[in-house]
C-alpha cells in the first residue's frame, strides 16, 4: 500500500513547472488570444522534445509508455498555468484512445507522428457538446451513435463557436460516417467511449486543482499588496476566511484525482465512479476559487487587464465539459446506492 | 503508487477484527459520561489492553505493537466497523501517552503508561480556562515552586475539561513563572484528581450528561518530578501533543466512513420519504463523497509519513473537513428522520432512531474543540497560503 508519487514522477513534474512557469506567462497568452488560430507550433514543438506529447505513446511508436498516474501531476500544472494547447486531451485521451482501438492501422499510422509532435489529433465524443482544437487536428476520432470513427481534416467542415474564455477553441464538427471511416462499434466502442470520458474528466478534474491553485496564488499576492485602513487587506480575518473556505476543499481533492488516475491506469472496475468523485470535488473547488478570488481583489477583479480571468474562464468552462455536475453526480450515486456497494470504513481500497 | 494492501496488513486487518468479534460486548455500553458508563469503559480499556490492542502505535516495550500509520488506519476500520465502544482514556493514550514518550523521563514512563494503558488511570486535560479558549497563551492558573523546591502549588480554575467528572489524573499547562506572559513561563504539570484542594464541578451538556467540568485548584500540591518537560518549556510540549499525528490519532476517517455509510442505509430505508425533498439525496451521496475523500487523503499522508516525509501547514485543513462532515451528516440525518428526530432513543414513537440524536448534538462540538473552526481558517490563511498576519 504506497498511495505517493515516486521520485521520478515529483522530479518530473518539477522539471515541467519550471518550463510551463516561463513560458505560459499570462502574457504570452494575451498574446496568443491576438493569434488567428491562438496556438503556437513553436510551443507544441518544445513539448514534444520534452517528451511530453508522446508521454502515454508506447516506446515502439517512439513515445515514454507512461501512464495516467505519471501525467496527472502534469496534467495539474497544465491548469496552473491555464496551457492553452490541447496536451492534456492529447496524452490522456486521444493517444490512449487511439491505442485501444480493435484496428491497428490507426496507431501505426498516426503514434509515432504524434509523439514527435508532427500531428494532431482531436477527439468528439456526444458527451461534449463541442470538439475542442479541431482548427489545428490532422486527424479526428469522432464519437457516431455508439461507434468511433476516424477521419482526416479535410473530411470535416469546422463551424468555430466563441468561448469567454479566450484561449479555448470549439468547433461543431459536419463530417459523413461511413463503414470506412469506422474504426470501432459494439460493446468494444461503447466500452473505449466511457474509458475516454473517464479519461476527459480526469484531465479537466486535475487541470481544476492547478486552476485553483494558480487563484489562490495570485489573490494571495494581491491580498498582500493592496492596502486599505494602513493595512494589507489580507490581515483581514473575512478575507482570510475567504481564501481559506477554497483550501480545504482543494486539499481534499488531490487524493481523490490521484486515485482516479490510478483506477484507471490499472483498470479498477468503479474507475467511473472514483472519476465521477474527482470530477466533482476538483470542478467545485476550482469554481469556489474563481467565486472567492474576484471575491478578494474587489473591483480590480472583474477586469480585463487583471489575469485574473484567464484562470476563472477555464474553471468554469472544465466545470462542463466532459460530463457536467449532473452526469458524473448520477455516476457516483448509482455506486453508492447499489446494492452490493463497497462503502464504509476499510472499503476504500477494494 | 501501488494500492492494495500486503500480506501482512491483510493479516493485521484479520487479526484485529477476530479478536473484536469475540470480545466487542453484545449489549452497547451506557455512556461514559454516566458513572456507571465511565466504569464500564474503563473496564472495557483493560480487556484491550490484555489483547494488547489499547494503543498498537505505542512501542511494543510498553505494550503496544510499533503499529505504522497504515497499521493504525487499518486498526481503526476494524474497530469502527465492529462497533467497538467509545476510548473512554482517549486523551490519556492518543495525546498524553506519545508526548510523555518524547519529552518524559524514565521514571514517568515506568510509573505513568502502564497504567493508562490498563484503565486504572484515566486522563483528562487541563488547559482551557474562562479567560483562556482560543486565546490559550491567556492562561493564568498559577503552579508555584515552594520554597523547599519539591512541589508546585497550584491556584486556579480550568474549564471545559471533558470527562474530568470521573478521571484519576490530569495533564495541564500552569504558568510557572509569575512574572511571564502569554505563552512564555507555562509549563506541563500531570496532577492527580484526588489530591486535596481539587474541586470539580461537572457541567452539564446538550444531552443533560454531564460530559465537561470545572476544575478548581486551591493551593494544590503537586511534587515537581510530575512535571513533564523543563520548566517554562509548557508551550512546546503542548503544541507537541496538538500536532498532526495526534490528530490524527483522534478522529481517523473510519469513524466517519461508518457514519456515512450508516445515513446511507437510512436514507434507503426511508427513501420514499426522504425523496419528498431532492436535496436530501444529494447531500447523502456528498457525505459519502466527503468521507471517502478524508480517507483517500489520510492514506495519502499516512503514506508518505511512514516513508519518513513530513506534514505540512496543510495539516489545518484536517479538522475543518471532518467537523463539518460530521455536521452535515447528522443534519443530514435529521431530516431523514423528520418528526421522530427530536425523540430520545427510548421514546414509544422513536422507533429506529438508533444514536443519530446522540450524533448530531456531539456534532455540533466539532467545529469548536481541538481548537475552533474560525482559529484553523486563520491557522490555514497565515501559515499555509502565507497571507500577512
Amino acid at each position: 500500500m504506497d498511495f505517493t508519487f515516486t521520485e521520478d514522477q515529483l522530479l518530473f513534474q518539477e522539471e515541467i513547472i519550471k518550463f510551463l512557469v516561463n513560458e505560459i506567462t499570462p502574457e504570452k497568452i494575451r498574446e496568443l488570444w491576438e493569434t488567428d488560430s491562438g496556438r503556437s507550433n513553436e510551443l507544441w514543438a518544445q513539448l514534444a522534445e520534452l517528451g511530453l506529447t508522446g508521454m502515454t505513446v508506447p516506446e515502439e511508436f517512439g513515445g515514454l509508455g507512461m501512464n495516467e498516474v505519471d501525467f496527472v501531476l502534469l496534467a495539474q500544472e497544465c491548469g496552473y498555468v491555464a496551457l492553452p494547447e490541447p496536451l492534456v486531451e492529447t496524452v490522456l485521451v486521444a493517444v490512449p484512445l487511439i491505442n485501444s482501438l480493435p484496428v491497428d492501422s490507426v496507431k501505426f499510422a498516426w503514434l509515432p507522428r504524434i509523439a514527435s509532435g508532427e500531428a494532431k489529433v482531436a477527439v468528439g465524443l456526444t458527451q461534449n457538446l463541442l470538439v475542442a482544437d479541431a482548427h489545428i487536428a490532422d486527424l479526428f476520432l469522432l464519437q457516431y451513435d455508439e461507434e468511433i470513427h476516424a477521419v482526416t481534416k479535410s473530411h470535416v467542415k469546422l463551424t468555430h463557436n466563441a468561448s469567454v474564455d479566450p484561449s479555448r477553441k470549439l468547433f461543431s464538427v459536419q463530417w459523413t460516417p461511413s463503414t470506412a471511416t469506422c474504426v470501432a462499434k459494439g460493446t468494444e466502442a461503447k466500452k473505449l467511449i466511457e474509458q475516454s470520458i473517464n479519461r476527459g474528466a480526469l484531465g479537466a478534474a486535475a487541470q481544476a486543482l492547478g486552476l485553483a491553485r494558480r487563484m489562490i496564488d495570485i489573490s494571495v499576492k494581491y491580498t498582500s499588496e493592496r492596502q486599505q485602513f494602513g493595512k494589507a487587506i489580507g490581515t483581514f480575518q473575512a478575507v482570510k476566511h475567504r481564501m481559506a473556505n477554497v483550501a480545504v476543499p482543494l486539499e481534499y481533492s488531490k487524493a481523490v484525482v490521484a486515485r482516479a488516475a490510478y483506477s484507471i491506469a490499472n483498470h479498477h472496475p468503479d474507475a467511473a465512479a472514483h472519476v465521477s468523485h474527482a470530477k466533482i470535488v476538483a470542478c467545485e473547488a476550482a469554481v469556489l476559487a474563481a467565486k472567492n478570488s474576484i471575491q478578494v481583489h474587489g473591483a480590480m477583479g472583474y477586469t480585463w487587464e487583471v489575469d485574473l480571468h484567464i484562470y476563472m474562464k477555464k474553471a468554469w468552462a472544465l466545470n462542463n465539459t466532459w460530463g457536467d455536475a449532473a452526469f458524473h453526480k448520477n455516476r457516483v450515486t448509482d455506486f453508492v446506492l447499489s446494492d452490493d456497494n463497497k462503502i464504509g470504513a476499510g472499503r476504500t481500497f477494494m | 503508487m501501488q494500492l492494495q494492501y500486503t500480506e501482512s496488513q491483510q493479516k493485521f486487518r484479520a487479526e484485529i477484527s477476530n479478536w473484536l468479534a469475540a470480545n466487542v460486548p453484545k449489549q452497547r455500553l451506557e455512556s461514559f459520561d454516566t458513572e456507571k458508563g465511565f466504569q464500564q469503559h474503563r473496564e472495557w480499556e483493560a480487556k484491550l489492553n490484555e489483547g494488547r490492542w489499547g494503543m498498537v502505535t505505542w512501542p511494543s516495550a510498553l505494550g503496544g505493537r510499533d503499529a505504522t500509520l497504515l497499521e493504525w488506519l487499518i486498526f481503526e476500520e476494524e474497530y469502527w466497523r465492529a462497533g467497538a465502544p467509545l476510548r473512554v482514556n482517549q486523551n490519556g493514550i492518543f495525546l498524553l501517552g506519545p508526548t510523555l514518550m518524547e519529552y518524559g523521563t524514565d521514571a514517568q514512563k515506568a510509573d505513568i503508561l502502564p497504567k493508562m494503558a490498563n484503565g486504572t488511570e484515566v486522563w483528562c486535560q487541563g488547559w482551557s480556562e474562562p479567560g483562556a479558549g482560543s486565546d490559550m497563551a491567556a492562561i493564568r492558573t498559577k503552579a508555584e515552586l515552594s520554597s523547599d523546591g519539591k512541589h508546585y502549588i497550584i491556584n486556579g480554575q480550568k474549564t471545559w475539561s471533558t470527562r474530568a467528572v470521573w478521571a484519576d489524573q490530569c495533564f495541564g499547562m500552569f504558568r510557572t513563572d509569575p512574572k511571564s506572559e502569554r505563552h512564555n513561563g507555562l509549563s506541563f504539570i500531570l496532577v492527580p484528581m484526588k489530591l486535596a484542594g481539587i474541586t470539580v464541578r461537572p457541567i452539564p451538556q446538550l444531552d443533560g450528561l454531564p460530559g465537561f467540568a470545572e476544575i478548581f485548584f486551591d493551593n494544590v500540591k503537586v511534587p515537581v518530578e510530575r512535571r513533564l518537560g523543563k520548566e517554562g518549556e509548557g508551550w512546546k510540549v503542548a503544541m507537541a501533543t496538538a500536532g498532526f499525528e495526534r490528530g490524527l490519532m483522534l478522529r481517523s476517517p473510519a469513524r466517519f466512513q461508518e457514519t456515512a455509510r450508516r445515513l446511507v442505509n437510512l436514507y434507503k430505508a426511508n427513501q420514499q420519504s426522504a425523496d419528498r425533498d431532492p436535496s436530501v439525496k444529494d447531500a447523502v451521496i456528498r457525505c459519502y463523497l466527503d468521507a471517502e475523500a478524508y480517507a483517500l487523503t489520510t492514506y495519502q499522508t499516512a503514506c508518505r509519513l511512514d516513508k519518513g516525509g513530513k506534514i505540512g501547514a496543510e495539516s489545518s485543513t484536517n479538522k475543518i473537513f471532518w467537523s463539518e462532515l460530521d455536521q452535515k451528516m447528522h443534519e443530514t440525518a435529521m431530516s431523514i428522520l423528520s418528526a421522530r428526530a427530536e425523540l430520545e432513543p427510548h421514546a414509544p414513537e422513536a422507533k429506529g432512531v438508533g444514536t443519530w440524536l446522540d450524533g448530531f448534538l456531539f456534532a455540533q462540538s466539532g467545529p469548536i474543540y481541538a481548537g475552533t473552526n474560525e482559529i484553523q481558517r486563520n491557522i490555514i490563511a497565515e501559515r499555509m497560503l502565507g497571507m500577512p498576519k
